[in-house]
């Protein structure tokens, strides 16, 4: 298991397009910081690219390197090696690399610039969030056969958990504003891995507006030990569920 | 002979003036003194007296000073109210009571026993005291011309109810409060018909309420003072003219927190103070004509909530650095200007290198509107589709009023 993921590991550093993504993670926050003397404004447009960007290309490229290894697959699969050691295996691999880049682009620059616990937050959220949507591209890898569907359907689960699914809940905050709806959109909010990452970070950033009344509900689900300990492990299931899904789909496939 | 007789009685007026001075003496009291008790010096002393009191711990009941005397603590004697009475009393107009510990003075409400208090006196001087765990601290009834100096004051209240005020001031004029230090009561300074006086320099935090709270008190000025982690912020209401230059209000935070309330009040100047780490920096409420300018505002959640029925204030000359909101109203009327203030999250340009952004700036976030009809929006905020909605608003005002404008927004912040 440890052969594959360093084979993988290798192979994925090999391959240009993650020295790029770090090359551009990098060339985005040292000039974000350096341009900028306010650095909580810095944090700011960073998370916008830890919201937006670092979800999409974990998921893209994820799904289009699963795709690209299915002869490799095929091949270790032939060999006397377990199932789930291959494919947690190329799991840890791809996350591991991602990761790896994301902390060498973001992650470094955030703790030189920002060392307190609102930088410690915006990496860790950033990590999370990469490898869930890893998780999320082995799976839809799995589900479909087809590349090019494969790839929509990231697309599209990207677009619905980054851009629509806030659409959706503000529309419903807007059009139930009548009612007591503060349990059930903060347990909305709190479905979306995105919304969990913001949330975490914005508990850091918007201290003083929080502390006010507008804050009170949010500060009582979110901000207390055990609304960070209950959205880690929303955020963790994010990462295990869809990966053990895909798991069992990869045990059954008939390659 | 004419001439002779003025020139005499030149000398006998001024006999007559120097003999009492002559006949004033200095007491002292202490444990191996020839006054064993303050109140037995205060009992033969007379007008015009000094009364030495060496350091020593002095339980009397309440002290009461109704001579124009001058009480001088040499090595911080303490004198303990013992929980049940009001310590010192100052009855006499022309009184200096000065390096004293006054501690556990008793707790009333009807009467508000204080640790130091005076009554309907004028010249008073308090200085270099510490005033320890006292029901109020410092009291001023009808005082008039009275200088309160660096004083220690700290209490350890636990309920608005329980404890008093730090420094309170009641129906008093041309007072000078100056570099003291409060702690824990329940409104740091309060000043209720107080006028022509002065705040300079004084430290007020984790007081219960307020750190600064005052009410129809006009021609007052607060200089250079600071109001840290009070519960409230600072209070100021029903009052004309009065100026505050300099002062750092930060860390209010809470629901009702404010860094300074601004309720009724009128020609105002408001400058140069710093408002950093407050949930609210500055909330105005039927305030009129004051001046808001060269002050900082920096990490707050809202930096102004000017309410609508504010009128001609003018805010200019400021700088907004990271906070959550900038500015939030409650309706749609716009009576107050805005200029030359420096704003972080201005995004314009400016070509003509004049310094001035060349489109003006809405400071009036929608987000803060829609918060607050609808507080638990905040969940989604700073999500991408908000900030589309907080973009689309700022180029082009629907739902937040068009004129509520800077026209010519700094480009750089100014060195404050």
């Amino acid at each position: 298991m440890r052969g594959i993921t360093k084979f993988v590991i290798t192979d994925i550093l090999k391959n240009r397009i993650i020295l790029i993504y770090t090359i551009i993670l990098c060339v985005f926050s040292w000039s974000i910081f350096s341009l900028e003397d306010n650095t909580s404004k810095g944090i700011m447009s960073l998370l916008n690219v830890i919201l937006l960007t670092v979800p999409l290309v974990s998921i893209i490229f994820g799904n289009i390197y699963m795709y690209n290894s299915a002869e490799f697959i095929e091949l270790l699969v032939s060999q006397p090696v377990k199932r789930s050691a291959i494919w947690s295996s190329l799991f840890l691999g791809l996350s591991l690399a991602l990761n790896t880049s994301f902390f060498i682009g973001i992650g470094l620059p955030v703790l030189l610039f920002v060392p307190s616990m609102t930088g410690v937050t915006v990496i860790f959220s950033g990590m999370l969030i990469t490898t869930i949507f890893v998780s999320i591209a082995m799976l839809c890898a799995i589900l479909m056969r087809d590349k090019a569907r494969g790839i929509g359907l990231s697309i599209m689960i990207w677009l619905f958990l980054s851009l629509i699914y806030d659409g959706l809940v503000l529309f419903f905050m807007f059009q139930y504003a009548d009612y007591p709806i503060e349990k059930p959109m903060a347990i909305l909010a709190a479905f979306n891995p995105i919304d969990l990452a913001r949330i975490q970070v914005l508990l850091q950033v918007d201290v003083a507006v929080l502390m006010g009344f507008t804050g009170a509900i949010f500060k009582k689900m979110f901000g207390t030990s055990v609304g960070l300990i209950v959205s880690l492990m929303i955020m963790l299931l994010w990462i295990v569920l869809p990966y053990l899904l895909s798991l069992r789909l990869f045990n059954k496939k008939d390659l | 002979m004419p001439v002779n007789t003025q020139k005499y009685f030149m000398w006998l007026l001024m006999v007559l003036f120097i003999i009492p001075l002559a006949h004033s003496r200095t007491l002292h009291v202490g444990p191996n003194k020839e006054f064993k008790q303050i109140r037995s010096a205060l009992l033969s002393a007379q007008d015009y007296d000094t009364v030495f009191v060496y350091h020593s711990q002095y339980k009397e009941g309440n002290i009461v000073i109704n001579k124009k005397i001058v009480m001088i603590g040499i090595d911080l004697p303490v004198i303990d109210g013992d929980k049940k009475y009001e310590v010192v009393s100052i009855k006499s107009d022309s009184v200096t009571f000065r390096g004293f510990q006054v501690q556990n003075s008793g707790f009333a409400s009807l009467n508000d026993p204080g640790g130091i208090k005076v009554y309907d006196a004028s010249n008073i001087i308090i200085e270099d005291n510490v005033l320890e765990n006292n029901f109020f601290g410092i009291y001023i009834q009808y005082g008039k011309h009275c200088l309160i100096r660096n004083n220690r004051l700290k209490a350890y209240g636990l309920e608005e109810q329980q404890i008093g005020n730090g420094i309170h001031c009641w129906k008093s004029d041309s007072l000078q409060i100056i570099g003291n230090h409060i702690e824990g009561h329940r409104d740091g300074i309060y000043f209720e018909f107080v006028t022509h006086s002065i705040v300079w320099r004084n430290i007020s935090k984790l007081n219960i309420r307020y750190g600064l709270h005052f009410m129809f008190s006009n021609n007052d000025a607060y200089i250079n003072n600071m109001f840290d982690e009070n519960g409230a912020g600072v209070a100021v209401m029903f009052t004309k003219h009065v100026v505050m230059y300099s002062n750092t209000f930060q860390n209010s935070t809470g629901d009702a927190s404010y860094g300074i309330l601004l309720k009724e009040i009128s020609d105002a100047e408001i400058r140069g103070n710093r408002f950093i780490n407050n949930t609210s920096a500055l909330f105005l409420e039927g305030a009129n004509r004051i001046l808001i300018h060269k002050n900082v505002f920096h990490g707050n959640g809202y930096s102004l909530k000017i309410q609508a029925n504010c009128m001609d204030n003018e805010v200019y000359q400021n700088n907004f650095i990271n906070n959550t909101f900038d500015v939030s109203t409650n309706g749609s009327l716009v009576l107050n200007t805005f200029n030359h203030n420096y704003w972080d999250k201005y995004e314009g340009y400016d070509l003509d290198k004049d310094g001035l952004g060349d489109i003006p700036f809405h400071p009036l976030s929608l987000y803060s509107v829609i918060i607050e009809n609808n507080p638990i929006a905040m969940l989604l905020f700073r999500s991408f589709m908000v900030t589309l909605l907080e973009r689309t608003e700022k180029l082009i005002p629907s739902i937040t009023p068009e004129e509520f404008k800077d026209n010519a927004p700094v480009i750089k912040p100014y060195l404050l």
